[in-house]
């Protein structure tokens, strides 16, 4: 088996117990992806698979064969920081950093479920279109805890980059 | 982890046919069988991985869906007929876990997932009969806050972790099952059992059965449902009570109703001596609150949760009269 990581094709895991974050730290020495908990309950260990975000803890890396995966190393296109990365700079979305990886590849998922209309458990009208309020980024970001506590950088970096706020000519109009 | 083998099944038959004998389980997203293996809760010699199997949701002739049981949670909590006319069960789903969790869980794993209670984990320091049969039921004398309230056993007070099979059940799902002996259907609320002398047991299923798809009835009532979870966080927790409602009113009359409890018992607990409580009556506190006093006239609580009962009614309460005016979505 095999599967592309970061653009790159690379071999499988030798056994089917590892799990796909050993695998990318291990064998593959992407340690950018961190792990915490090991158990589900942290997201520090959150990766992209075909740009869907879960958990790679969880995931047996022999299940992923064929799969495209994104690790924090991939998500730049260029030598320069991707503006979530550049925006959690910005808005102190961090002080240990230990959780930054997970909650940027969590964000980058979380936005294009919003963009395809999944709803939260914030969300007053299920059928309606996500505006990606500070409320709605909250509940969707949960899975991603901080034990620096930097989660109001981290919803401020998302914010401003997933979710521009309106400025003063569209706040204006808003109040009109 | 003890080691396994690792086999993906291409179509139903294949997983049947690999997946039988006691020593084999099936593998959905991973996140609780890759758990459970890693603390030597489970061990299973070969896992067949059902993830390609239909995840597909589809209408039915009747007028219902017909879900795969290898849909994601995801999937099914943002299908456009689960949100439009089984609103309670999208609420469900999107109160469970976190979303990197809903992406990988699938439908059947979610309705196999196994007790969150701690001492069934603690395989190094605990008694529980659900792990080790007939070695004692630790949570019984132990911290059992999260614990059930009704339809335990001297055996395990263990309650059923899923925010999913609680809409399921009130929304009389029905259970496609694929075993040696072929198909066959089971009404939703017979899938879990109560715990009796073998809380090892979960489900009325043999080892090898294969869930392949969830079925919902057309069910008018449902389009005015939702469900409400009280946790101890506002998100990312599990149930310390949660309910599932539906309502269809005629006036201020209640002409038909439907609910479920989760977090007080062994499985996702139908309310049969609630809802014909209600059916006929004129909606107030009063009727609702009679209503969950017969579903929890019989409850026993333990040391840690006798805090259940009055707090699943208030809740009870609080979703009918939300549902009753007409003000959830
Ligand atoms: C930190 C954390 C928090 C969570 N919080 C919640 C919560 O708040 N609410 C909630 O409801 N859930 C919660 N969960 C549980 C989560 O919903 C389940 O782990 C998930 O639904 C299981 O689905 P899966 O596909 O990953 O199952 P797996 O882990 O792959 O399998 C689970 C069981 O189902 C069996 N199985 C899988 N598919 C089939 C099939 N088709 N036929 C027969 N057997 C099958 C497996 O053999 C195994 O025994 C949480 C989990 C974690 C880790
Ligand atoms: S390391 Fe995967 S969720 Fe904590
Ligand atoms: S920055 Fe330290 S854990 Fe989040």
């Amino acid at each position: 088996m095999s599967f592309v990581v970061n653009g790159n094709a690379v071999p499988g895991p030798a056994d089917p117990r590892v799990s796909l974050l050993d695998h990318l730290r291990e064998t593959l020495h992407l340690t950018g992806t961190k792990k915490g908990c090991n158990q589900g309950a942290c997201g520090a260990c959150t990766v992209l698979v075909d740009g869907e975000r879960i958990l790679s803890c969880l995931a047996l890396a022999v299940q992923y064969d064929g799969r495209e995966i994104t690790t924090i190393e991939g998500l730049a296109e260029t030598a320069a920081l991707h503006p979530l990365q550049a925006a959690f700079i910005e808005h102190d979305g961090f002080q240990c950093g230990y959780c930054t990886p997970g909650q940027i590849c969590s964000a980058i998922g979380m936005a294009a479920e919003a963009r395809r209309g999944v709803p939260s458990h914030v969300s007053a009208d299920l059928a309606a279109d996500v505006i990606l309020t500070r409320d709605e980024i909250q509940e969707r970001m949960s899975g991603n805890l901080c034990r620096c506590g930097a989660h109001n950088g981290i919803i401020d970096a998302i914010q401003a980059t997933m979710a521009p706020a309106p400025t003063a000519e569209t706040s204006a109009e808003l109040a009109a | 982890m003890t080691p396994f083998t690792y086999l993906r099944a291409d179509t139903v038959n294949d997983a049947v046919r690999l997946g039988a004998g006691e020593t084999a389980a099936f593998l959905g997203g991973g996140t609780n069988i890759v758990d459970l293996m890693r603390e030597t809760v489970a061990r299973h010699e070969t896992l067949v991985d059902v993830t390609r199997l239909s995840a597909a949701v589809t209408e039915t002739a009747e007028g219902g869906l017909l879900i795969g049981a290898a849909a994601t949670n995801t999937a099914v909590a943002e299908h456009h007929g689960v949100r439009t006319r089984y609103p309670m069960l999208s609420r469900a789903i999107l109160a469970g876990a976190s979303a990197q969790i809903r992406n990988m869980a699938t439908v059947g794993g979610n309705l196999l997932q196994r007790t969150r209670c701690t001492y069934f984990y603690d395989t190094d320091g605990s008694h529980c009969n659900k792990r080790a049969p007939g070695t004692g039921c630790d949570a019984r004398e132990g911290f059992n806050r999260i614990h059930a309230i009704l339809g335990a056993s001297d055996a395990c007070v263990a309650t059923h972790p899923s925010d999913m099979c609680v809409a399921l059940t009130a929304l009389d799902a029905v259970v496609h099952v694929e075993g040696r002996d072929g198909a066959r259907t089971l009404p939703f609320g017979e899938l879990h059992r109560l715990p009796g002398d073998r809380p090892d047991l979960d489900t009325v299923l043999a080892a090898g059965d294969l869930i392949t798809a969830i079925e919902l009835p057309p069910l008018g009532v449902a389009a005015r449902s939702t469900y409400r979870k009280v946790r101890d966080r506002a998100s990312y927790a599990f149930a310390l009570i949660s309910v599932a409602a539906a309502i269809e009113m005629d006036g201020d009359r209640i002409a038909d109703v439907r609910i479920a409890f989760g977090g007080v018992a062994h499985k996702p607990w139908r309310a049969t001596k609630a809802e014909p409580a209600l059916r006929g009556e004129l909606a107030s506190e009063a009727v609702f609150r009679a209503a969950a006093a017969a579903e929890f006239a019989d409850a026993r609580p333990l040391r840690d949760n006798a805090f259940k009962p009055e707090l699943a009614t208030r809740t009870l309460a609080a979703v009918l009269a939300e549902l009753a005016k007409g003000d959830v979505a």
